[in-house]
């Protein structure tokens, strides 16, 4: 099955990358864009063909490494 | 005193430490290999060196958190045993839980290579009774991620157990905002654990201690190790 797996930085957490990318947004002139937070996305083949164990499992992979759940959330989607 | 000091893939500084070691307490530490998965008997004090072990892949230190020598290193410091994580070795402590917070990208993005001064804030851990309480030492960081952060309970908690034992500071010694050289939550350079048996710091106390090289402040910080691990033998 393929899978999804996002990482996001906690809200309140500072995000110097995305300050910066904002940064270089504005510089290239495009504008209306309040505010950039940047991330991570893992596409994963998981070798299962149940649906909710396929995700019990990538919710482990997220929190033993994918993410570090100090600072990050995450979101697991399993695609089929 | 019988020093380990754990190689990843990636690490630099570990002949640093070693020559540290070797040079203030008089040891001769071993070099463990990260994917052994048992410290050298009578080990006191652990290592985790600076570098980029595993390229600092995923995050800093995340892989290396989870090689099979750390769950030597964890059943060591559950034990009391000391474990001293330096600049790679903060970030490893922080993703393996032996420390709370995490280490994000320096404030102002860029690598910083230079000296900077830090303040001791207390002198009664095993790794800092080499120093006074108050004093400033001036020790090398160079590192791009080493922007401490954690939540505000975390937070309070460092600060009511007196667990922050470094701050980046001014030469006076006054927390100066120019002088956090990464933009560390409360200026925070170096935490303990609970036990204060665990410490991790950003800086390089291990580059400051021969005279040939300009300054030796952090010499303060093994001796102490060596003094505490006399004064309990």
């Amino acid at each position: 099955m393929k899978a999804r797996v996002t990482v996001t930085l906690k809200a309140g957490i500072l995000d110097p990358q995305g300050k910066a990318i904002e940064g270089a947004l504005r510089s290239l002139g495009i504008t209306g864009i309040a505010s950039v937070r940047q991330g991570k996305v893992f596409d994963i083949e998981v070798e299962e063909s149940d649906r909710a164990a396929a995700e019990a499992r990538l919710k482990e992979a997220a929190d033993k490494l994918l993410a570090n759940t100090v600072i990050e959330n995450y979101r697991v989607e399993v695609l089929g | 005193m019988r020093a380990s000091i754990i190689v990843f893939p990636g690490s630099n500084r570990e002949r640093d430490a070693a020559r540290a070691l070797r040079l203030v307490c008089g040891c001769e530490p071993h070099m463990v290999w990260h994917a052994d998965t048992s410290l050298p008997p009578g080990t006191d004090l652990v290592v985790l060196p600076g570098g980029f072990s595993y390229g600092d892949y995923l995050r800093c230190g995340a892989i290396a958190a989870r090689a099979p020598i750390m769950d030597a290193v964890r059943a060591h410091a559950a034990a009391g045993g000391l474990v001293l994580g330096i600049c790679n070795g903060f970030q490893i402590l922080c993703e393996a839980g032996l420390l709370p917070g995490a280490l994000m990208r320096n404030a102002q993005l860029r690598f910083t290579c230079k000296d900077v001064y830090l303040r001791v804030e207390r002198s009664d851990t095993p790794f800092t009774r080499g120093y006074n309480a108050g004093q400033v030492i001036r020790i090398p960081v160079a590192h791009g991620e080493g922007n401490y952060v954690a939540d505000g309970e975390t937070l309070a908690r460092l600060e009511g157990d007196g667990r922050i034992v470094f701050r980046y500071c001014a030469p006076d010694g006054s927390l100066d905002p120019k002088a956090n050289v990464n933009g560390s939550l409360a200026a925070i350079a170096g935490i303990v654990n609970e036990r204060r048996n665990v410490l991790g710091l950003m800086p390089h106390p291990e580059n400051h201690v021969e005279a040939a090289l300009g300054c030796t402040d952090g010499r303060g910080l093994f001796a102490g190790i060596a003094e505490h691990l006399a004064a309990a033998a």
